[in-house]
């Protein structure tokens, strides 16, 4: 790997945990409110995998979604305010911690129903083969989504087909709170893709440099040949499910054993012997990430509320295919016919 | 104009939306080789091929899921639900996700697909096959809820609601696929959200909406011969409602009855019911009545189906007491 690519994939990482720390303190200060899922250990898996996708792929991810954002290149600034719910969030203040979306980055969000995404990736695949180009979509989703029937029709079709869509479960053990163990007859989430056909594979999710060797021969397989792949990235939340979670189903030394492996360390570990990048230059880039979450968190506090119209808007789409008159009576379609603000929706119909 | 019926004229909607814009497809059970389960996309699969007229699995979820995402990207599917009782293994992904992303996304992300297929009950279907569903989609803000009752209602409401940006329930009705009708030989739109006087009257206003809007046309015949001159108005859609013309109606004749296939209990017609009683308080000459399905699961035996609907007879029965006749 270059020297310049491992800095940007050690600096994503670190902007990640430095980020979801910084989210977990005003959290608990409340200023965050809501659910707050932290991807703290898992955050090698979205930046491996990620790093190996063009400008024009998608993503969609389930609601652990911070790491996506960030690793896809969103600005911290307006995923911060958008965690604080304040206007100027990503979302406007109308998702919150769970709904981060970045169209023009091909990045459809931050689902919160366990699995629900999964059908809509196999959608957004089956686009993709429609227009004939060579574009593919990553879909990120959690062990506990396995067991949902969406999980099964999603890479069933996907397989039928021959739909360029890589499906990443990120097995970090627990569904909530109910282990792996205690939820899924088969142990190897990734054999479950034998049923379907689709190829499958597992891989060292704690291993950057592991997770893109195996995602590189997944995306190329879904670019060149359409076919999708299933990849079971083993990893760890050290985090509970959400900030509420005392996370009792486990014990502090299997979270303490587990943080050994760190992702982070683990790669800065790379970074020294094999990229011979000093100490001091890691500490710089911590340093550095410290300060871009700092401002975007004291920006983010400084922030408007979101207008009290703004709830009625952002539920339909202008469109000359309603009749003006009826839909006037209805404050969402109101908001829809008056709508004058260039939103991203443009670039949904150009993607 | 070209008399043909609702199959047809939906069959006419398809075939030229998906001429007209590469990126309309449609998918579903049965929508390709087998010609449509209803034949409504009969002949598609030839003209268009595997990739715009696909054969799904039995996997509803998949279905109405794959829409979403296709429509996420610019696309604008349209989804066949074989029949809208087994759209609620479908339901997650037009509640949770078709309705929702836009919002949560602040305005980022549109869904511009159509969940269509037939809704309500057909013959002897018995409990599983027979419910009108469109109270609950209709509950649901981000959606559109089109129901046409005629087949050029059909054909210029379907052609809006594939062009429309929204994700769009669209529901047909079995019994009334061979309903013959005129429809335009030109190109034609009709706008979603109108409402429509089906049958001008002065002495009762009676409001329906896909097959109960036929049980309401029904009664009003049988009204005329009882010297009852009804107004029959076809609401079309139900969100979004165009409440003026049924209000405007309401003012004229002061009484109103509304029909509908679904159950009596938070059902579509008490939305209605409601807004009449806001907004037409001192119109009003007698209280809002509903016809409605009877509340319990449809019965399989012939005479048990026919007392379940609202047949014309309850509604001409409503319509007198409303006149105190």
């Amino acid at each position: 790997m270059e020297r310049q690519e491992a800095l940007k994939l050690y600096r994503q990482m670190l902007l990640i945990r430095r980020f979801e720390e910084h989210a977990a303190q005003l959290y608990v200060e409340g200023q965050i409110g809501g659910f707050l899922h932290l991807y703290i250990g898992q955050e090698a898996v979205a930046v491996g995998a990620m790093s190996l996708l063009r400008d024009d792929d998608y993503l969609l991810s389930s609601y652990r979604d911070h790491g996506y954002a960030l690793a896809r290149g969103m600005d911290p600034g307006p995923l911060m305010a958008e965690l604080c719910g304040r206007s100027t969030g990503v979302s406007r203040g109308k998702g919150g911690s769970m709904h981060f979306y970045d169209v023009p980055r091909g990045f459809f969000g931050g689902d919160g129903i366990v699995g629900g995404h999964l059908p809509i990736a196999a959608g957004v695949g089956y686009a993709i083969r429609l227009r004939a180009t060579d574009q593919v979509c990553l879909c990120f989703f959690g062990d506990g989504a396995v067991n949902e029937g969406a999980f099964h029709e999603a890479l069933n079709v996907s397989a039928l087909w021959s739909l360029p869509v890589v499906f990443v479960i990120e097995n970090n053990r627990y569904g909530m709170g109910t282990s792996l163990d205690r939820a899924s007859s088969v142990k190897d989430l990734y054999q479950r893709g034998s049923a379907y056909g689709v190829p499958h594979t597992e891989v060292n999710g704690m291993d950057i440099l592991a997770v893109r060797q195996v995602l590189a021969d997944a995306i190329a397989l879904a670019r060149k040949d359409k076919r999708p792949t299933l990849v079971e990235a083993e990893t760890y939340r050290y985090r509970g499910h959400s900030m509420s979670d005392p996370g009792k189903y486990r014990t502090r030394e299997e979270v303490e054993e587990m943080m050994k492996l760190d992702p982070i360390q683990h790669f800065a570990g790379h970074m020294t012997d094999v990229q011979h990048v000093g100490q001091p230059e890691l500490e710089a880039i911590d340093k550095e990430v410290q300060g871009i979450v700092e401002q975007a968190a004291a920006v983010a506090l400084k922030s408007p509320w979101p207008e009290a119209e703004s709830m009625f808007e952002d539920v339909y789409v202008r469109s000359p295919f309603i009749h003006a008159a009826a839909a006037e009576k209805d404050p969402a379609w109101r908001a829809a016919i008056r709508e004058d603000r260039v939103v991203g929706s443009a670039a949904s119909e150009e993607r | 104009m070209a008399v043909l019926t609702m199959r047809d004229a939906l069959n006419q909607a398809l075939r030229e939306e998906l001429a007209r814009d590469a990126s309309v497809f449609i998918l579903g059970e049965e929508v390709g080789a087998y010609q449509g389960a209803y034949k409504v996309t009969q002949g598609l699969l030839a003209e268009f091929g595997e990739w715009r007229v696909r054969d799904t699995p039995i996997a509803e979820e998949a279905i109405a899921g794959i829409a979403v995402g296709a429509a996420f990207v610019g696309m604008r599917p349209i989804a066949e639900m074989m029949t809208f009782n087994f759209s609620m293994l479908a339901l997650d992904q037009m509640v949770n996700h078709a309705a929702k992303y836009r919002y949560m996304s602040g305005g980022q992300v549109r869904c511009p697909m159509v969940l269509r297929g037939p809704s309500g009950a057909a013959a002897q279907v018995a409990a599983q096959h027979s419910q009108a569903f469109e109270a609950w989609y209709a509950h649901v803000p981000g959606l559109v809820v089109v129901m046409p009752a005629t087949p050029k209602d059909a054909k210029g409401l379907l052609k809006s609601a594939i062009r429309d940006d929204n994700p769009v329930v669209f529901m047909e009705n079995e019994v009334l696929y061979n309903v013959k009708g005129e429809v335009p030989s030109d190109e034609y739109l009709i706008p979603i959200g109108l409402a429509d006087v089906k049958r001008p009257g002065k002495d009762v206003t009676l409001v329906g909406w896909s097959r109960s809007l036929h049980f309401a046309l029904d009664a009003a015949r049988q009204l005329e011969a009882e010297g009852v001159d009804a107004e029959v108005v076809d609401v079309r859609t139900l969100r979004p409602l165009d409440e003026d013309l049924i209000f405007a109606s309401v003012r004229k004749t002061n009484r109103c009855v509304i029909v509908e296939e679904g159950w009596r209990v938070a059902g579509f017609g008490a939305e209605i019911a409601d807004r009449i009683q806001r907004e037409c308080f001192d119109d009003l000459d007698a209280p809002v009545l509903r016809v409605t399905a009877a509340d319990v699961p449809m019965p399989y035996a012939k005479n048990l189906e026919k007392a379940y609907l609202p047949q014309p007879e309850k509604v001409v029965a409503a319509a007198k007491k409303v006149l105190y006749r």
